[in-house]
């Protein structure tokens, strides 16, 4: 039987990917869950596109301070040692290749490493793209958090993106609720699969042709 | 003797003409110049070009001049967010023109009018639409866009603290933008928490240094 990974349980596998030490951007949505479970035992500066350096957990209910916020404007606090700065540093950080590692959300990645999480082909909304494209060229390593599928059952992880590109041939490592797959020369190459996960099922919520490690292994969050 | 400090907003604002482009500082509601933002709608400026992160939430500041029909045109990079209606409903009619900016680049627009640069060449956006009608070159084995720099009339920003000089200090996170866009516009408009004497600013310190800043306006929080 698949058991697909719950959020905490792939924001977990992702933490164990992160270096001790490392200077890291969390997207909005799933990849900011990757804060709550990164262990004590490594040492994580987390950055800001506001200006922050730093930055540490939501504060006590009735200690927030309404100008020191994250870039999903929610409320945080700032660690011992942290730093503010202003927005053009801030994106010196990201765009000039001084973050380790970028975690994104995505809606769609492509087999080249291709990122699409800024724009469906919905018209309704006006278009918003932030920080997405800075972050998804400019860090070291970008890792892309997201399900395997969407909510009706349709591959995000595919051979060509549909929706407009963030950036493309970006994509380092992808972790879903059903596997962690690396992108590279060779395409989509599965490490890793969720428990009960097997080749087939896997390739059949996939939009793109699969290669599996030879030594392919059951995802262990912690 | 120079002193830059005036005694209102309204008087801070008061030459701000029709058509001007004004830079607004400010992240979602974290360093938004808001008084002199509403200083300016009471003056009654018109036919502006705003150029800010988001495009304003709610019924104050930058929605307000949406809603009352002063922006012709918001450059900005995400002006989709919790309660940003008055942009939502003018840009489905057709009444407000959106030109959309990665953020980093709208920075660096920034930056570059401020340094007196013609442009520059960046990997942000290179493959996206949001390069559609502009220059893209191979440059160090990557594909990057030219981005034009984004000079203005008015920058209209909030900091901490200010002497008369014009020297500047800001708060936490409410400094985003503000150093970048005081250098950019010919006039550059602040409001500060308080003011303080000449040489009371450890030099060390100041973010904004005066030469940046053309007037000063103490609003109590």
């Amino acid at each position: 039987m698949i058991r697909p990974l719950s959020p905490a349980d792939v924001a977990r596998r992702v933490a164990r990917d992160i270096p001790d030490g490392s200077y890291v951007n969390l997207g909005i949505g799933l990849p900011t869950l990757v804060a709550d479970v990164v262990g004590p035992d490594k040492e994580i500066v987390y950055h800001s596109e506001n200006g922050i350096l730093g930055m540490g957990p939501a504060p006590a209910p009735g200690q927030e301070d309404p100008e020191l916020i994250n870039a999903g404007k929610q409320p945080v606090t700032l660690l011992p040692g942290g730093s503010f700065f202003h927005h053009t540093d801030a994106f010196v950080m990201m765009r000039g290749g001084h973050l380790d590692v970028s975690v994104l959300g995505a809606f769609q990645v492509s087999e080249t490493g291709d990122l699409a999480n800024w724009a469906t082909d919905e018209a309704a909304l006006p278009p918003a793209v932030g920080g997405a494209m800075d972050l998804a060229v400019g860090a070291r390593r970008v890792l892309v958090v997201t399900t395997h599928t969407t909510r009706d059952g349709r591959p995000k992880l595919l051979s060509r993106c549909s929706y407009p590109l963030t950036a493309a041939a970006v994509v380092d490592r992808v972790y879903t609720d059903l596997a962690v797959l690396d992108v590279g020369p060779e395409g989509f190459v599965v490490r890793e699969v969720a428990p009960g996960v097997t080749p087939d099922a896997l390739q059949a919520v996939t939009g793109a042709a699969l290669r599996f490690a030879p030594d392919l292994a059951v995802v262990h969050p912690d | 003797m120079i002193d830059k400090r005036v005694a209102t907003p309204a008087e801070a604002v008061a030459d701000i003409a029709d058509g001007a482009t004004v830079l607004v500082g400010g992240f979602g509601n974290s360093g938004v110049p808001v008084e002199l933002v509403h200083a300016l709608l009471e003056q009654g400026a018109r036919d502006l070009t705003v150029v800010t992160n988001n495009a304003g939430s709610g019924e104050t500041d930058i929605a307000a001049l949406i809603r009352e029909h002063r922006v012709r045109r918001i450059i900005c990079s995400y002006p989709r967010s919790a309660g940003s209606v008055w942009f939502e409903q003018f840009w489905r009619t057709g009444d407000i023109e959106l030109e959309l900016v990665p953020q980093g680049t709208l920075s660096e627009r920034m930056r570059a009018a401020g340094a007196g640069l013609g442009g520059f060449f960046t990997p942000t956006g290179a493959d996206s639409l949001l390069a559609e009608g502009k220059e893209v070159r191979v440059l160090d084995g990557r594909r990057q866009v030219f981005e034009r720099p984004l000079p203005a009339d008015v920058a209209l920003i909030k900091a901490d603290r200010a002497d008369r000089w014009g020297n500047l200090v800001y708060r936490t996170a409410a400094r985003n933008f503000g150093p970048t866009m005081a250098t950019a516009a010919a006039l550059t408009v602040v409001q500060v928490r308080q003011f303080v004497e000449l040489g009371e600013l450890d030099p060390e310190a100041v973010v904004t240094p005066g030469i940046f800043v053309d007037r000063v306006v103490e609003v109590a929080p």
